[in-house]
């Protein structure tokens, strides 16, 4: 929304709005209809690019392929539930109640949002891998027994690990609905003489559950195109998900044609989903902020206050709590998984990552300058996207919706062959740069932000600009003066989210680096792979500070009015 | 290129002679270049570029500690140290040369036959150390100068002294398929790790699939670079190693932790590290500088006390105290045997693995 030149001249009626959206629309259709093209090409051809359904052939008649779509089905739908079960009534419980320490809850369920899920898996690896995990090792001590209490490197294990970094998705949805929605229409309904639980039915539950339904559905979608907590938890267990099963059909020699056609039913699903999602929610208006409205009341909780404090803060040792401890003592520890004690605490693992380890530095920079970039670019390109298609500004911008929305449906992984095949040749020679992992980086992020910033721009009635637009404004002038104070929270709390999401970012990565363009995330997946547990207890930890550093950042910069993220806390 | 008469001949045949006979048999056979001093030019020319990437599969504090004790002997200039398995080494350099980026300078592989490819494929440059030439058996550098075998180290099994009584332990690869071992064994993955893919090989070769297949009946846990499983081993997250890098192994247990290495009744798996430059590297004066340091006898004698590897080098000696390679019953290596069955170790792997 920078493009404003016509502020001071309402009477011309200069509007740049349709160049500006056609240009928008055009790159989006480089960025994303471009590798996909190449993937679709590959999954419908064989080596010499003749049509065939070979793959598909291959791919559902063997039970090595099979396995995996069954087993990512199962992992991504109950992922699905249990993020819906455990985030829906913390977000309520956070945004509506007066529960104390609310802040802090909400703190720490962004702390296990900010926690790459790698790194959750590496932690949960050293407090519950079945022999030496802390855990494991504190059971048999207190009961004597032999069996382990818990496995992480099974299929629950996976489930559970995917789970507590992708509940944030669905808590972040839920609370804002929530947050946002106005008092008023609760106490209409109180007043009217609705039971607490027919407030709930009637009112709050409806206006919440898009929120909820679309939180649901990005749980489903990350929890199914997740790659870096299934290579590191699957492995050893003995079992493949679609994207470790898509990732080994790279080895040498690559066999991209079945790897792009093993995506094709991860696609199918999603678009599926999406319509799903469309048909529950039906036609039905959810705009609800038309100028003022009160802040919510909270809901008076008696003695179940400290009750309900407690049921967070125990689902939070499992995202937060535990996994943060287990990689502090690692980093501090001589053995990994044995409990650091002040006499035996050694520096040598933090030496060893920040003076010893080659990677470290360069890995760094490029993580923290891509990070920057993205989330700039994208929440501008999402902020767009998202404008266009609720105010259906042009007449694709269904299209411009679907391909906003479509990157979610490809894993990272398959992404990272398609933008490897879209530019290893003239005329965009992009790889071997930062450049084609700024472009995968911000496809990747671009679904969940134009979500986000979709769902705020849904809660602002059209009516507000309508009324703007009346008095002469154009439709520029309408979103500057009138929209974008409305969205600054929105906005914010977009470009945190990629940059965030960057910081989370392995699948594509992982095909798509070379040894100057390697970021964290990357080094940390190589560590894993050669056992180095102290070395990713403290780079993790470092990238945990760096990203908390910069969120916090940038909650405070005046310009976006310094205080905006007021409405994340409770106010 | 006139060889002297080496005292460690007998042990060194030993371990790989078939293997570098036929690494080393390639049709495009020439003659070597003459042997390169390190010169006072030659190290102008190097810190003029500054800037090393080295591509390795060592256990990366093994690497790391050889890439600083190389900064330190060549101030100014530094070094990048690339560490993932082996195989997928090949594949990224696969995938970079695809694309025509040319990242990496100097390459040490755990998988010999890896040189044999990118020989065919016209990537490497000859380059010969002075070192190689007078003090490396034939069986260990190309004959067109291409490469120089860096290390030699074994694949073995171990246990966890804290779980397992050295009377109990495992003598033999046979002793693994015990079903007293099931749920208690680690091991690397062929397709990423190259020093697996080398013993796999060679146990495919001795044992046949039929061991392997008995052996993925035992539910071993699969981890995936062969220096994985000896830290899962001092971690006690299970109880035997079935394969995974020896040298890993004696270092863990000369640092204190509870692990010992068990030379197999049948032969440890014998691994040579070949070291090379490529033709396209981006710093290839300080490429030449980095393989000439490290074939120097200094260089061997540092690297083979402080990572417990062997060398090639005849006038390295064993550190005092250790295992001599000599004493230890090895199975041989085939570079080339490696380079034809790669493609079924990986696919047979997989089926019988399931990962």
């Amino acid at each position: 929304m920078t493009a404003i030149t016509t502020t001071d001249t309402p009477k011309r009626h200069l509007d740049l709005t349709r160049p500006v959206l056609w240009l928008f629309a055009t790159f989006m259709i480089l960025l994303i209809v471009l590798p996909l093209s190449w993937l679709v090409l590959f999954a419908f051809t064989d080596k010499t690019r003749r049509p065939t359904l070979q793959n598909f052939v291959t791919l559902f008649t063997d039970p090595a392929f099979l396995d995996p779509l069954w087993t990512t089905a199962i992992i991504a739908t109950t992922s699905a539930v249990i993020c819906c079960l455990v985030a829906a009534p913390i977000g309520w419980l956070v945004s509506r109640t007066d529960m104390p320490g609310r802040q802090i809850i909400r703190a720490l369920v962004t702390a296990s949002f900010v926690t790459p899920p790698f790194l959750g898996a590496v932690a949960w690896e050293l407090l519950a891998a079945p022999n030496s995990g802390m855990l494991n090792q504190l059971y048999r001590y207190l009961t004597g027994a032999e069996d382990p209490l818990f496995d992480i490197y099974s299929l629950t294990g996976l489930i559970f690990v995917i789970s507590c970094y992708t509940f944030p998705f669905v808590f972040v949805l839920v609370a804002n609905a929530l947050d946002n929605m106005p008092g008023e229409l609760e106490d209409a309904s109180a007043i009217l003489g609705g039971k607490a639980w027919t407030t709930a039915r009637r009112v709050t539950i409806p206006l919440a559950l898009p929120a909820l339904v679309a939180g649901a559905l990005i749980a489903f979608l990350q929890a199914m195109t997740l790659f870096g907590s299934p290579a590191i938890l699957a492995l050893p267990a003995g079992f493949h998900t679609m994207t470790t099963k898509i990732w080994s059909l790279f080895q040498y020699p690559p066999k991209l044609e079945l790897a792009a056609a093993a995506a094709v039913p991860l696609l199918l699903l999603t678009i599926l989903l999406l319509q799903g999602q469309k048909f529950l929610l039906g036609r039905r208006g959810f705009s609800v902020v038309g100028g003022k409205y009160g802040p919510p009341r909270p809901v008076e909780m008696g003695g179940w206050r400290w009750a309900a404090l407690a049921f967070c803060l125990i689902v939070l040792l499992n995202p937060v709590f535990l996994p943060y401890f287990a990689l502090l003592n690692a980093a501090f520890s001589p053995n990994a998984t044995t409990l650091a004690t002040p006499s035996t605490a050694t520096l040598h693992n933090i030496v060893f990552v920040f003076t010893e380890l080659s990677s470290t530095q360069l890995a760094l920079k490029n993580t923290v300058i891509l990070g920057a970039s993205t989330a700039t670019v994208g929440t501008i390109l999402a902020l767009v996207v998202a404008y266009v298609t609720t105010r259906r500004v042009i007449a694709s911008h269904r299209l411009l919706g679907f391909l906003a929305t479509a990157p979610v449906a490809v894993p990272g992984i398959v992404l990272g062959v398609g933008l490897f095949l879209s530019y290893t040749r003239p005329p965009f020679v992009l790889y071997g740069t930062l450049w084609i992992l700024l472009l995968a980086f911000l496809t990747i992020n671009l679904p969940s932000a134009y979500q986000q910033l979709q769902a705020a721009f849904a809660t602002i009635h059209p009516e507000l600009e309508d009324a703007s637009r009346i008095l002469g404004a154009t439709r520029l002038q309408s979103l500057w003066r009138i929209t974008a104070p409305l969205l600054r929270t929105g906005v914010i709390a977009t470009w945190c989210f990629i940059f965030i999401g960057v910081m989370r970012e392995l699948s594509a990565a992982i095909v798509l680096f070379t040894s100057q363009t390697k970021v964290l995330s990357v080094l940390i997946y190589d560590l894993n792979e050669s056992g180095d547990l102290a070395a990713i207890s403290v780079l993790g930890i470092a990238m945990l500070v760096i990203t908390f550093a910069v969120v916090l950042a940038v909650n405070r910069i005046p310009m976006f009015g310094g205080g905006a993220g007021a409405r994340l806390r409770n106010s | 290129m006139q060889e002297k008469k080496l005292s460690r001949r007998d042990i060194l045949q030993g371990t790989a002679a078939l293997a570098a006979g036929t690494l080393f048999a390639s049709p495009l056979r020439a003659q070597a270049p003459e042997p390169v001093a390190i010169t006072p030019a030659l190290v102008e020319a190097a810190k003029k570029e500054g800037k090393l990437t080295f591509y390795s599969s060592m256990d990366l504090p093994v690497g790391e500690k050889l890439g600083k004790a190389f900064e330190a002997a060549y101030p100014g200039i530094t070094i990048q140290i690339e560490r993932s398995g082996s195989e997928r080494l090949f594949q990224r350099v696969d995938q970079e040369f695809g694309s025509n980026i040319r990242a990496a300078d100097v390459i040490n592989t755990s998988d010999a036959s890896h040189i044999i490819t990118w020989k065919r494929k016209g990537w490497l440059a000859p380059f010969v150390p002075e070192d190689v030439a007078k003090h490396f058996l034939a069986e260990y550098r190309d004959p067109d100068g291409m490469s120089a075998t860096s290390r030699i180290y074994l694949s073995s099994i171990a246990y966890n002294t804290n779980l397992v009584k050295p009377e109990d332990a495992p003598k033999s690869f046979a002793d693994l398929l015990d079903p007293k071992w099931a749920g208690k064994m680690v091991k690397g993955h062929p397709a990423y790790s190259g020093t697996i893919m080398t013993a796999t090989f060679q146990m495919v070769r001795e044992l046949g699939w039929d061991y392997l297949e008995k052996l993925s009946k035992q539910r071993v846990m699969q981890v995936q670079s062969s220096t994985d499983p000896p830290k899962k081993l001092s971690l006690g997250e299970r109880a035997v190693m079935a394969d995974g890098n020896e040298y890993g192994v004696v270092l863990l247990k000369e640092a204190g932790q509870p692990v010992e290495p068990i030379y197999p009744a049948e032969g440890a798996p014998t691994i040579s590290g070949p070291t090379a430059i490529f033709a396209s590297a981006p710093h290839p004066n300080a490429g030449r500088l980095f393989q000439a340091w490290f074939h120097t006898r200094e260089t061997q004698q540092f690297f083979t006390d402080y990572t417990a590897q062997y060398s090639a080098h005849a006038q390295v000696q064993s550190k005092p105290g250790r295992r001599k390679i000599s004493d230890i019953k090895l199975m041989k290596e085939d570079a080339q045997g490696v380079e034809k069955m790669a493609e079924e170790i990986k696919t047979r792997y997989a089926r019988l693995f399931r990962v």
